[in-house]
């Protein structure tokens, strides 16, 4: 179909995570409300109970959370939440998938670390 | 009022041809159904007995728990739309398909009907023997979508159209089943564009059912395990292995179960490449390599 899916993983855990990239860079806001299941359904072409799904796994992570009758809102607490959970999980998986990158090609950590302080260093000077 | 579809033991033949082999299923109401069958693996058949158009050679299809060949109180529930809209006289116009629909059908949406027509580019004043495929089958799926009938079915209807209509296609059926839910029945073999549709996937192979599946846990079962030859073989003993093959000292195979997380990262620990497996080509291992064992038994 029009959006790319991969195969990967389930079409509900993708959502899950456009959405959590969505809070994560601020376009959906804390207690602000988020597109209805339908929404996301017609505009994704995906069956509704996939979508639900999707929000189901968001309000059981507290991610978000629903109010009577108004929809789902983006939970107060949602991006910080989502910021420790990625730092915690940053070393595995950013980091040391790139060590055994590094290894199997033959860069030396120092030089991976050489290059990180130039960085650094770059950013400081702007 | 929810309605509820079921085969018990269903067989059909036609003459010496089984064509439906002892189905037995169930369908609830308020989801999309993808009935999924190579060409010739008794689609048709089946969705022609759930919709009363067949007498059945052996067993029962039922619509809430009636059984449905001439029950007028069950068939008036069913709309079952086949390729080409057959059930308009091909002298007829558009115009009189539609009044006929709006008499037949009880949950008939004539000012849909006429939305839809307008979306495809379809006037009502053609006559339908002038109609192009693609036309036709416009007027096939607009006959289905404003029957609303609590259980609607189309039988490939839509592959006439061509792709811009049948996008329009895939949204309508999403937008008016969301406004109007009801037990929605696609039957297709062109299956990577519209497997999103479906809620469940039921496929049918040589006339037997050989799977009713969540479309979600179904996409995650196959997976094509990638690396040297021996690791490969160790990894995957004991799995159903659909199909292997070799390049040099490399191996894959592709394997159908459950493959989770943690059978994912044993893959990957023990130097494996994991990959996934599009619906499609499950769906074309799982048709064609009970044939192979059927051969060999």
């Amino acid at each position: 179909m029009s959006f790319a899916f991969d195969d990967a993983s389930p079409i509900y855990r993708q959502i899950a995570d456009r959405i959590r990239g969505e809070v994560l860079s601020g376009e959906l806001e804390p207690d602000k409300p988020v597109m209805s299941t339908n929404q996301y359904a017609a505009f994704y072409r995906i069956n509704p109970a996939t979508a639900a799904k999707a929000f189901q796994l968001l309000v059981d992570e507290g991610v978000l959370y629903k109010r009577r009758g108004l929809g789902m809102f983006v939970s107060p607490d949602a991006r910080e939440k989502l910021r420790a959970e990625r730092r915690e999980r940053f070393f595995e998986d950013v980091v040391e998938p790139m060590l055994a990158e590094a290894r199997s090609i033959g860069i030396p950590v120092s030089e991976i670390i050489r290059r990180i302080e130039v960085h650094e260093h770059e950013e400081q000077d702007e | 009022m929810t309605v509820r579809v079921e085969a018990r033991n269903l067989s059909l033949d036609y003459g010496d041809v089984e064509a439906i082999r002892d189905v037995s299923l169930s369908l609830a109401d308020g989801r999309i159904y993808g009935l999924l069958g190579r060409n010739g693996s008794g689609k048709t058949s089946l969705m022609s007995l759930l919709a009363g158009f067949r007498r059945p050679t052996a067993g029962e299809a039922l619509v809430d728990g009636e059984p449905v060949f001439e029950n007028g109180n069950a068939t008036r529930k069913v709309c079952l739309i086949r390729e080409g809209a057959d059930t308009v006289d091909s002298m007829e116009k558009v115009e009189a398909g539609l009044e006929f629909a709006a008499r037949m059908r009880p949950y008939w949406d004539d000012a849909y009907a006429r939305r839809l027509l307008d979306r495809f580019e379809l006037s009502a004043r053609k006559k339908v023997g002038d109609l192009s495929r693609g036309q036709r089958a416009a007027l096939a799926v607009t006959l289905g979508l404003a029957s609303r009938a609590p259980v609607t079915m189309f039988d490939e209807a839509y592959l006439g159209l061509d792709a811009p209509s049948r996008y329009v296609f895939y949204d309508e059926l999403l937008r008016d089943f969301m406004e109007h839910p009801r037990l929605v029945v696609v039957s297709t073999h062109l299956i990577e564009e519209v497997s999103l549709l479906f809620e469940e996937v039921l496929i049918l192979h040589e006339g037997r059912l050989i799977l009713q599946d969540e479309a979600e846990a179904f996409r995650m079962r196959g997976a094509n395990v990638i690396g040297p030859r021996d690791t490969v073989d160790r990894f995957v003993a004991g799995m159903t292995v659909l199909e292997r093959r070799e390049l040099g000292p490399t191996a894959s195979a592709v394997v159908y179960g459950e493959f989770d997380d943690h059978l994912r990262r044993k893959a990957v620990e023990a130097g494996l490449e994991v990959g996934p497996l599009p619906l499609q080509d499950l769906f074309v291992h799982l048709t064609s390599s009970q044939e192979g064992e059927d051969d060999r038994s």
